[in-house]
């Protein structure tokens, strides 16, 4: 058992959890985008940084893959955190806007506006599919190709995988392409509708009840959509 | 210099001592040497050509037994190559033809002339200089490593051996044990030079408490740095001083295999290396049982595709292993837990060449070098819009100011200095107010930029710095590995902000924007690759918020680089009607013609800036224009005033 603490707070983690696991643990509430309980920690949306150490040492790193360490300090919601927190959410919200996923964070960090050119990348790179289809399905179908600009997620070569089965695991893993908002507001603004007391969808898909709740599991809008709503 | 003496297994230092006298005793001291520098930037400027020359005039001399040729690695002063320097008096002969090949032989090496017309001139003062060591550019560095790439050719094993070569090496199996090597390396005060300075004994000892039983060393030859050429330089030029240390930190941490990790990029490095690891392989300083000590060292060579982000440790190893170079979590650092799991030593090569020196002189000696916190002498790649561009040696805590106007000769064609950019591209622009720091570690962090792996890009009046930290995030952008969605993303946007503000379209706000996106890319990146990133973002803005300014309250670029910022407008005044620049000018967007004055169309003009430079300077009639825009121009069919002497010297 080792001992550190979170937030102030004296708390103990087994040998070998991250300091996310620790946390959760005790209900320590850090939002999480790449993260996922049945996958290996990839670290790459960087939402889940903590703050660690004191003073002129303390430094922001990615809590789901930093191990938790004997006496470690850990701030999970310092003004440094929350800040960058809000503006990786601000970025990724600019990349893919109509993710579902991604506007329900925004909302939850109340991300105000992007300042950023709005794009409609179909991809977000967080590397979910590329783990699910490798540590659960055992095919290693696909992978990260190239780097910086020019980085994308394919087969080899982009040919026709032979081991991929067509299981379907990485769309269902997908926050980019599963769950695509396509709510009241237009596209590229935050819209937070699914976490407004309100449902929204109600005003314009009068036949159907909006279950989403706080999660927004149901994407009932996006399966169901009125033909009508499309045309104009 | 063919390697006369027959290849043996050395197999203690008694071994080394006689081959060693043997190899000394082939060679006759007295015969003149002429040295060719020829690693891949003197090749760019035609070494090989010259060496062929050279080779060819003593074959037709019959001049063999005369004077004898050494082909060797770069020596420095890339301005002036191809160069010779003829031992043993130094003479230095620069910018050579192969024409000139024959005169040099004859004159210069056989009658001892010294040929002035290929002599070295100062360019500010005109002054020749003959000797090597005369020359300010090396007369104010201390090349401790540099200078033996002018002593040995790096195919040849025994010129290695010749200068003392693996004399380090055969002292330390006999004399030290490995705890005491740690020690040592810890009291020298050496530094890590790939850029982050962490302590190279420290960083030792930590790998060899380390419990495994098997571990490995890495030299980080990963060099991707715009402008920097050091570490391949020191891999052509002397290969066998990165093994030899190699081989010496592999003893003292316990490992029994080595890496060097190299891009191909580097062919000569590599196949220089490749060429040593088999000599000494040969002569029984790597493999089983080196010179009877018991130890076992072997080294092999990776070659990575060139990702800048390979030159970080975790990314480097996952390269080794044959997965995408993507860093991951630290801890557990490499020395607990790197190549195959294992403990693993990454140091860049400039460390493990000053290995041997340090073992040599001792930590006494080195320690002496440099300043309080940074030990020894560093090379910089000192390039841009210098006088003397070259790979410079000097000790920790030199000045700026010394490196750019002693040893650099200032700033070409006369023009002011503006800021140097240090540490490669995820380094900050240094500006003139901070000539006088000394350039150490700590005192470049502190101005905001790195020691990184020694890069150092000096930028004159002429030098836009928006337009420099566009192309530093530009780089960045594309060779970040895409894992952090700050790093990826965060750098893209900084860039489209960035090239916003080049092109005019700048808004209240974006500097504050780029600020906050600095701090986060720095403060959330996983890797030094994203943590420095900003850097040349935040390091313009502090010293150069100005500029910034200009670009978006103004819409204007002061050192007139951004090309939507700046038009060229010819004054009818001035114009003689010479047709010079409506000649030239690519697209045609010039009309005039014979006694009219010309007149630019703007909507067609590319601002390629021809006309400006081809207008005779005496007229002066084209004139760069930013932050304003062009005068209407006046009507086509306008007859240009003819100007007597006295209105066109006004």
């Amino acid at each position: 058992m080792l001992t550190l603490r979170i937030n102030g707070l004296d708390v103990r983690a087994e040998e070998g959890w991250s300091i996310l696991e620790t946390a959760r643990f005790y209900g320590i509430d850090i939002p999480t985008f790449c993260y996922h309980d049945g996958l290996s920690a990839w670290g790459g949306c960087r939402l889940c940084v903590v703050e660690i150490g004191e003073g002129e040492s303390a430094k922001l790193v990615s809590s789901c893959t930093y191990p938790a360490t004997e006496g470690l300090v850990v701030r999970t919601h310092s003004m440094r955190v929350i800040a960058a927190r809000k503006l990786l959410v601000e970025l990724l919200l600019s990349s893919c806007p109509s993710s579902k996923t991604i506007q329900d964070l925004a909302a939850r960090l109340n991300v105000q506006k992007v300042r950023f050119k709005v794009e409609h990348e179909d991809c977000v790179y967080c590397g979910l599919c590329v783990r699910i289809c490798a540590e659960q399905m055992g095919a290693k179908a696909i992978g990260f190709v190239n780097r910086g600009g020019k980085i994308k997620i394919t087969t080899p070569f982009d040919h026709k995988s032979e081991v991929c089965r067509h299981c379907g695991a990485c769309m269902y893993v997908c926050p980019a392409c599963q769950l695509r908002c396509q709510g009241a507001e237009p596209p590229g603004v935050v819209c937070g509708s699914c976490l407004s007391p309100e449902p929204t969808c109600l005003e314009f898909y009068p036949d159907l009840m909006c279950y989403m709740g706080a999660e927004g599991n149901c994407g009932t809008c996006i399966r169901e959509k009125p033909k009508r709503k499309l045309r104009s | 210099m063919p390697d006369k003496v027959k290849a043996e297994r050395i197999r203690n230092s008694k071994d080394l001592e006689e081959v060693r006298a043997r190899i000394l005793q082939s060679r006759s001291s007295k015969i003149p040497c002429i040295v060719i520098p020829s690693g891949t930037c003197c090749q760019a400027r035609g070494s090989s050509e010259v060496a062929c020359a050279f080779q060819r005039e003593i074959e037709k001399h019959a001049l063999g037994d005369k004077v004898a040729v050494r082909v060797t690695g770069c020596g420095g002063f890339c301005q002036t190559e191809p160069n010779v320097v003829i031992y043993p008096e130094e003479i230095y002969y620069q910018k050579l033809s192969p024409d000139d090949a024959e005169e040099v032989i004859l004159e210069a090496v056989l009658r001892g002339r010294v040929i002035d017309r290929l002599l070295y001139a100062d360019p500010n003062t005109g002054e020749r200089f003959t000797h090597l060591n005369d020359i300010p550019f090396f007369k104010k560095q201390r090349r401790l490593l540099l200078a033996n790439n002018l002593r040995v050719d790096p195919t040849s094993i025994h010129d290695y051996l010749a200068i003392n070569g693996y004399n380090a090496l055969s002292k330390v199996l006999q004399e030290k044990t490995p705890d005491e090597v740690i020690n040592e390396i810890k009291q020298s005060g050496l530094r890590g030079r790939g850029g982050a300075g962490f302590t190279t004994g420290g960083k030792w000892e930590l790998c060899r408490k380390a419990r495994g039983d098997v571990k490995y060393v890495i030299c980080n030859a990963d060099e991707g740095d715009p402008g920097a050429y050091m570490d391949r330089s020191l891999l052509e030029g002397n290969p066998h001083s990165v093994i030899e240390g190699m081989i010496i930190g592999g003893y003292a941490i316990g490992a029994s295999e080595g890496f060097i990790y190299v891009r191909d990029e580097y062919p000569l490095a590599v196949r220089h290396c490749r060429l040593a690891i088999e000599k000494a392989r040969e002569y029984g300083f790597l493999g089983n049982d080196i010179l009877g000590s018991g130890f076992s060292f072997d080294i092999k060579i990776s070659m990575g595709a060139g990702a800048f982000v390979c030159g970080e440790e975790t990314a480097l190893i996952a390269s080794i292993q044959g997965e995408r170079g993507t860093p991951r979590q630290r801890p557990p650092f490499p020395a607990e837990r790197g190549l195959w799991g294992k403990p693993t030593n990454i140091n860049n090569v400039e460390t493990w060449a000053n290995v041997p020196l340090i073992m040599t002189k001792g930590a006494g000696w080195y320690s002496k070098i440099g300043i309080k916190k940074s030990k020894g002498t560093k090379i910089f790649s000192l390039v841009g819009k210098i006088n003397n561009t070259g790979l410079v040696e000097v000790p920790l805590g030199t000045t700026l100011r010394e490196i750019v106007y002693d040893i650099g000769g200032g700033i070409a064609n006369g023009k002011k200095f503006k800021a140097v950019q240090t540490g490669g591209p995820s380094g900050g622009c240094i500006p003139s107010s901070l000539l006088d720091l000394p350039i150490d570690y700590e005192s470049l962090a502190q101005a905001g930029s790195i020691m990184g792996s020694g890069g150092m890009i000096v930028m004159d009046e002429d030098t836009c710095m928006i337009d420099i930290a566009r192309y530093y995030t530009a780089f960045l952008s594309d060779e970040s590995c895409g894992k952090c969605l700050s790093c990826r993303k965060g750098t893209q946007r900084m860039y489209e902000i960035l090239t916003d503000i080049s092109e005019g379209k700048g808004e209240e706000g974006d500097i504050e924007l780029l600020e906050e996106l600095a701090l986060v890319i720095k403060d959330t990146s996983l890797c030094g690759l994203g943590q420095t990133a900003p850097n040349p973002v935040i390091s313009t803005i502090r010293y150069f918020q100005d500029e910034y300014e200009a670009h978006i309250k103004e819409k204007r670029c002061p050192s007139g680089v951004c090309k939507e910022l700046i038009s060229y407008y010819i004054k009818p005044e001035k114009c003689q009607a010479c047709l010079i620049c409506l000649r030239n000018c690519p697209v045609q967007a010039i009309t005039g013609g014979k006694g009219l004055v010309h007149i630019i169309d703007q909507n067609k003009c590319t601002k390629c800036g021809t006309c400006l430079e081809v207008c005779p300077p005496r007229f002066g009639a084209v004139a760069k224009l930013s932050g304003k825009k062009a005068p209407e121009p006046v009507l086509q069919g306008t007859e240009v005033i003819r100007s007597r002497k006295t209105d066109v010297n006004a």
